[in-house]
């Protein structure tokens, strides 16, 4: 009986041990529409995100009016007329690195990893399924992922008048480095 | 005793194993969120009401050209093409300097009239972090009138050609699609038609806007002359207008009774008497173009 009480004791801290979660405050997020007549992109870098390192739960935020463009008419319109900010101030994931156990932490080198998940853009969530990648060198774990989304699945109207300045499916990469949560 | 002991750490134990594995939002973990301060944008489509200021500031770097143009009276009928066959028309060069600082350039047929200002923000309605609940700009002004001076034999001087204007702009924008903006004016005039009447005139001008779509919004202005300044055969000034915004162009189309486009003529010299249809038809007609790409930090 007492055996069993250590066993249960050492046990329940070695779980809390395993609680392992990586995050960061300024992951990057950058869009990019790309058509004849106009490119458009925005960056926004101040996205946060927490990655459960023995689940492979992910989860990301950010706020829409983060994203700065190089003009500010566009910057304006997109907040303003294509993701409306005063109704959906955020955009976001949760979801999960279903191969996480395939990643070492502790070893140097590059994971590629399948992310499947919610995504939530413009007040409409949506499944997603995508890849990415882990990044491990000196320590320095930075985690990436390119995947594209349609103006039409998210309730992004475009008007008649620009739907040659602006792409149907808009390119998104994010590239975020992992901190280790001391707690 | 022991029993019970051993009993409890392991109740404390499994206890603790649960709060962490019923972290599901993750995200929490990181503490509450940083409160930001969102400011209240997009008031107006552009930095132009119809003929007034709006509270909208051109951006950093960005250069807004606009053309603008007054038709004649509709009232002239079929045979003046309801105005059609007259046009006056003004160049505006919009700079912003400065987040909060802007300056502009204009020069119009009507009287030969070259005119400068700056406007300056000094409140951006916000909520979050920082509350303000309206906007508040400044816009001081010139205007030369270069046109030949109708009476040649008296002794003219320079200083005569000049008018002053300044203004307060206080708006807030309601919601997503009601703005409303209050503009007191001092306007100075150097040189006046008599002496009956001020060489300064007070007026306050209230304007709104309503949004009917995403790219489509109605403008209206009215600009009150305070009793007693001006020539009593002088109207004050009220405007409609629509705002199709169509990405990097703003087309603003209007039905406004005041001929000129400059201070001094719209708010102290309109002839147009609406009830008689004294109306012009007229537009402005916005381009953007950034000259000078912004440094985001971080």
């Amino acid at each position: 009986m007492k055996n069993l009480l250590y066993f249960i004791f050492f046990f329940s801290f070695s779980f809390i041990q395993a609680q392992n979660k990586y995050f960061s405050k300024d992951a990057k997020v950058h869009f990019f529409s790309d058509t004849k007549m106009e490119k458009i992109e925005g960056t926004n870098n101040k996205a946060v995100c927490v990655l459960d390192a023995s689940t492979g739960a992910l989860e990301m935020s950010l706020l829409v009016a983060g994203f700065k463009f190089e003009k500010a008419l566009m910057e304006e319109h997109f907040q303003e007329n294509y993701m409306e900010i005063s109704k959906f101030p955020k955009s976001g994931f949760k979801g999960k690195i279903s191969n996480i156990s395939s990643v070492n932490f502790e070893k140097d080198g590059t994971y590629p990893v399948d992310v499947t998940g919610q995504l939530t853009i413009h007040g409409v969530t949506k499944d997603i399924t995508t890849k990415g990648k882990i990044d491990i060198a000196k320590g320095v774990i930075s985690a990436s992922s390119t995947f594209d989304v349609a103006c039409e699945d998210y309730n992004i109207a475009i008007a008649a008048l620009v739907r040659d300045k602006i792409a149907k499916s808009i390119k998104i990469d994010l590239i975020a480095k992992l901190q280790k949560l001391q707690k | 005793m022991k029993k019970t002991l051993q009993f409890l750490v392991l109740i404390l134990c499994l206890s603790a194993t649960k709060t962490i594995m019923a972290q599901d939002d993750l995200l929490s973990i990181l503490g509450p969120e940083e409160e930001t301060t969102q400011y209240a944008n997009a008031s107006f489509k552009t930095n132009k009401i119809i003929n007034l200021h709006s509270i909208e500031n051109t951006a950093l770097g960005v250069l807004d050209f606009k053309i603008a143009h007054r038709f004649g009276f509709i009232n002239g009928g079929a045979y003046e093409f309801f105005g059609l066959d007259q046009a006056s028309m003004k160049l505006i060069f919009d700079y912003g300097i400065t987040k909060n600082l802007q300056v502009g350039f204009g020069r119009t047929n009507f009287e030969k009239v070259y005119d400068g200002y700056l406007k300056y923000r000094l409140l951006h309605q916000s909520k979050g972090k920082r509350k303000m609940p309206i906007s508040l700009s400044y816009v001081a002004g010139i205007a030369v009138k270069t046109e030949k001076f109708t009476n040649e034999n008296r002794t003219n001087y320079f200083t005569s050609r000049l008018y002053y204007h300044h203004q307060l702009l206080i708006a807030r924008k309601f919601s997503d699609n009601f703005t409303l903006q209050l503009t007191p004016s001092l306007l100075h005039r150097n040189l006046v038609e008599s002496t009956a009447v001020e060489n300064d005139v007070y007026s306050i001008a209230i304007a709104g806007r309503q949004k009917l779509t995403k790219r489509m919004a109605i403008n209206v202005e009215y600009i009150y002359n305070l009793n007693g300044q001006i020539d009593p055969k002088y109207f004050n000034s009220l405007s409609v207008g629509f705002d199709i915004e169509t990405g990097g162009h703003v087309f603003q189309l209007h039905f406004t009774n005041s001929t000129s486009m400059v201070e001094k003529g719209f708010i102290a010299e309109n002839t147009g008497d609406w009830t008689k249809g004294d109306i012009h038809f007229g537009f402005n007609l916005s381009r953007v173009f950034t000259l000078v790409k912004p440094k985001h930090k971080d």
